[in-house]
């Protein structure tokens, strides 16, 4: 029988083969769809809500008119509570698994083992750890040992804490990743010049990974500005008349201001374009910081 | 490993810092066991405590009074009859526990709370039946992964090896824009635009149900599927595609017959992570599933999930009663199922991909 490339497929074949494809692409631009839909939907209803005042008021009338200044900078002093606590931890696990660990040693399987599993528990779950070890454990603890009163209680600090411990496995994995992008050479003649390991990590590893680090972190914030679950009984509150000016103090969350306006409040419809124009501010905030993760992450990879 | 030439320059405090940066690696094994500890503990509380509905002594400090208002729906008095439900009400936890205390003794044992298929948590005789809350997190997983799994997994495919590059260089980054979605923002999605939307189309009873839930759980689960089983095939050495173009299969022979049952395990790995993240999300689940526990297994009724559960009642819970242990009893079964999947595919998946493609 003679050959030619395509054509012994018969009209079925062709078609099983226009059906397959078709399929897939469909998928595919309904991911798209609903994305745009989403965004478009948003920024129709929310879009002229959007003013000066709304970024820049406290909510007034039990939260039905009114903006979100104390929502925002409640989420912005979080944000960076956690950072604070997070990428160190975060670093310094990556700089063991990439710079100290033999891939094969038990421990160095545990840790990534672990940092995976961290990874996937969800998040309301971190909310309870939040609760029973960080407000009831440690917070109580140090009341009681102190004779304060100010730790054994949802606060800011213990949101950020919460959202440190979940948020871990990205900063980890990603700095990991930095860290494997510095090419071996440079360690190999840190070391060939008769520097330390440690000098060598501290000197030329880390610093050609900051942007790695920086992507990291960014990340991080980008996921924990966003999480509501983690931090529902931690120290967030749905009013607030004034900032926190403690890290005991409850704080509001732009997150959580959108899920109280969207179930809890006792006129949903009135406060709608409120809702939308919280959604944009949000989505803009996480989306701000995931694009800079990824200019940071592009400038480190064409370097 | 030491390297011979640094060895005679070792100092004290380098030693020190390079065990300190060890130590440090050790906090997520140690964040791991505190959270199974923590969460266990308090669930511990309801099996070994006998004083249930007074607080449970120790760590109590009173119940957490910050949360929003609670709308308070009259109690139904005969507790047997099912539970009203008002879809306007929807992602409104349907009971307020303000300090309300048993009148009478309780005879009943935990295990006849739990095996029980009301969940009416406070009251004169709470009934903490697991029954209701297992359906509904089941059915609203279920549609979620019915309906993720199948587009994550089409999309890869199409992103892969069918998408022309400009439509690939938008819709790969585009999915990787959902995966950064907030959930809260998902589920007000849901419960402003697809919830009238599928009440329009299907016209059904209640405007919030499993379904509404299961699409917004499937807009979390589909950037965590695509991710994993676009991993998965780029993971399938080149040689195989070559091979199958070259003795003349088509490309989509090739993308179906050949690479996709090679990335297999891989892609089982990416339903089983979707499946975790479907059980586990909180914030869709509350806001989009209509809340309400019921012994139902059709799509278009309310439905109600562990993780809903804690996220709507902890708040308002009174702390070391015997519902709070209940909560945490939920919280254990989330961590525990969410930790077997993963190791699952830690130990398991992953095994037979590296096994498959180094031909052991």
């Amino acid at each position: 029988m003679k050959h030619t490339f395509t054509q012994d497929l018969g009209i079925s074949k062709r078609l099983l083969g226009f059906v397959a494809v078709a399929t897939a692409a469909t998928a595919a631009v309904a991911v798209l769809g609903i994305l745009l839909g989403m965004f478009g939907q948003f920024l129709a209803e929310g879009g002229p809500s959007i003013t000066w005042d709304f970024i820049t008021d406290f909510p007034r009338n039990s939260n039905t008119e009114g903006g979100i200044f104390p929502a925002l900078a409640g989420t912005t002093f979080l944000v960076l509570l956690m950072t604070l606590m997070g990428v160190p931890v975060g670093t310094a696990t990556a700089i063991y698994l990439t710079e100290f660990a033999r891939q094969d040693s038990r421990f160095a399987r545990s840790v990534r083992f672990a940092v995976n599993t961290l990874a996937g528990v969800p998040s309301i779950v971190f909310g309870l750890f939040g609760v029973g070890f960080f407000v009831q454990f440690v917070g109580v603890g140090i009341d009681a040992a102190t004779g304060s009163v100010a730790f054994g209680d949802g606060s800011l600090l213990w949101s950020s804490a919460t959202l440190a411990v979940l948020t871990l496995p990205v900063v980890i994995v990603s700095v990991e990743e930095a860290l494997r992008a510095v090419p071996r050479e440079l360690r190999e003649a840190s070391l060939a010049l008769g520097a330390t390991r440690w000098q060598t990590i501290t000197k030329v590893v880390v610093p050609n990974a900051t942007s790695g680090i920086l992507t990291g972190s960014i990340l991080a914030v980008g996921r924990g500005a966003g999480e509501v679950a983690a931090i529902l009984f931690v120290g967030v509150t749905y009013s607030s008349e004034v900032l926190p000016s403690a890290v005991t103090d409850k704080f509001m969350h732009l997150g959580y201001h959108l899920y109280v306006l969207a179930t809890q409040s006792p006129d949903v419809e009135a406060t709608m374009p409120l809702q939308y124009a919280t959604t944009i501010v949000l989505l803009a905030l996480t989306f701000l910081l995931n694009f800079t993760a990824i200019f940071v992450r592009s400038r480190l990879s064409t370097r | 490993m030491l390297h011979p030439f640094q060895q005679p320059q070792r100092r004290p405090l380098e030693t020190l810092a390079e065990w300190s940066i060890r130590a440090v690696a050790s906090v997520s094994i140690v964040v791991i066991f505190l959270i199974f500890l923590f969460v266990f503990r308090e669930t511990l509380s309801l099996f070994v405590s006998t004083d249930h509905g007074q607080p449970v002594a120790d760590d109590v400090t009173g119940q957490m009074d910050d949360g929003p208002e609670v709308y308070n729906p009259p109690q139904l008095e005969d507790l047997d009859v099912p539970e009203v439900y008002n879809p306007e009400t929807g992602g409104l936890p349907e009971t307020s526990s303000t300090g309300q205390q048993q009148e009478q003794p309780d005879e009943r044992t935990v295990w006849e709370k739990l095996f029980h298929d009301v969940w009416q948590p406070v009251g004169e005789q709470p009934k903490f039946g697991l029954l209701p809350l297992i359906i509904g997190t089941a059915k609203t997983t279920f549609i979620a992964i019915l309906i993720g799994a199948p587009l994550g997994i089409l999309a890869a495919l199409y992103t892969a090896f069918f998408a022309p590059r400009r439509l690939r260089n938008v819709i790969k980054p585009a999915i990787e824009l959902l995966a950064g979605f907030p959930s809260v923002v998902i589920g007000f999605f849901c419960l402003v635009t697809v919830a009238t939307f599928v009440q329009e189309t299907l016209g059904v009873e209640f405007r919030l149900n499993a379904l509404v839930g299961g699409i917004g759980l499937s807009l979390a689960v589909i950037p965590i599927v695509y991710a994993i089983t676009e991993d998965a095939l780029s993971a399938v050495p080149k040689s195989l595609r070559a091979a199958s173009l070259a003795l003349g299969s088509s490309e989509w022979q090739t993308a179906y017959r050949v690479m996709l049952p090679a990335a297999a395990p891989g892609v089982i790995a990416a339903v089983i992570l979707g499946v975790g993240r479907a059980f586990g999300e909180t914030m869709i689940a509350i806001m989009a599933t209509g809340n309400a526990p019921m012994v139902s297994w059709a799509a278009a009724t309310p439905a109600r999930t562990f993780a809903a559960t804690i996220g709507s009642e902890m708040g308002e819970v009174v702390w070391g009663s015997e519902h709070y242990g209940v909560l945490f009893l939920l919280g254990t079964l989330l961590f525990v199922v969410s930790f077997s999947l993963n190791a699952l595919t830690e130990l398991y998946v992953k095994k037979r991909l590296i096994k498959r493609f180094q031909g052991k």
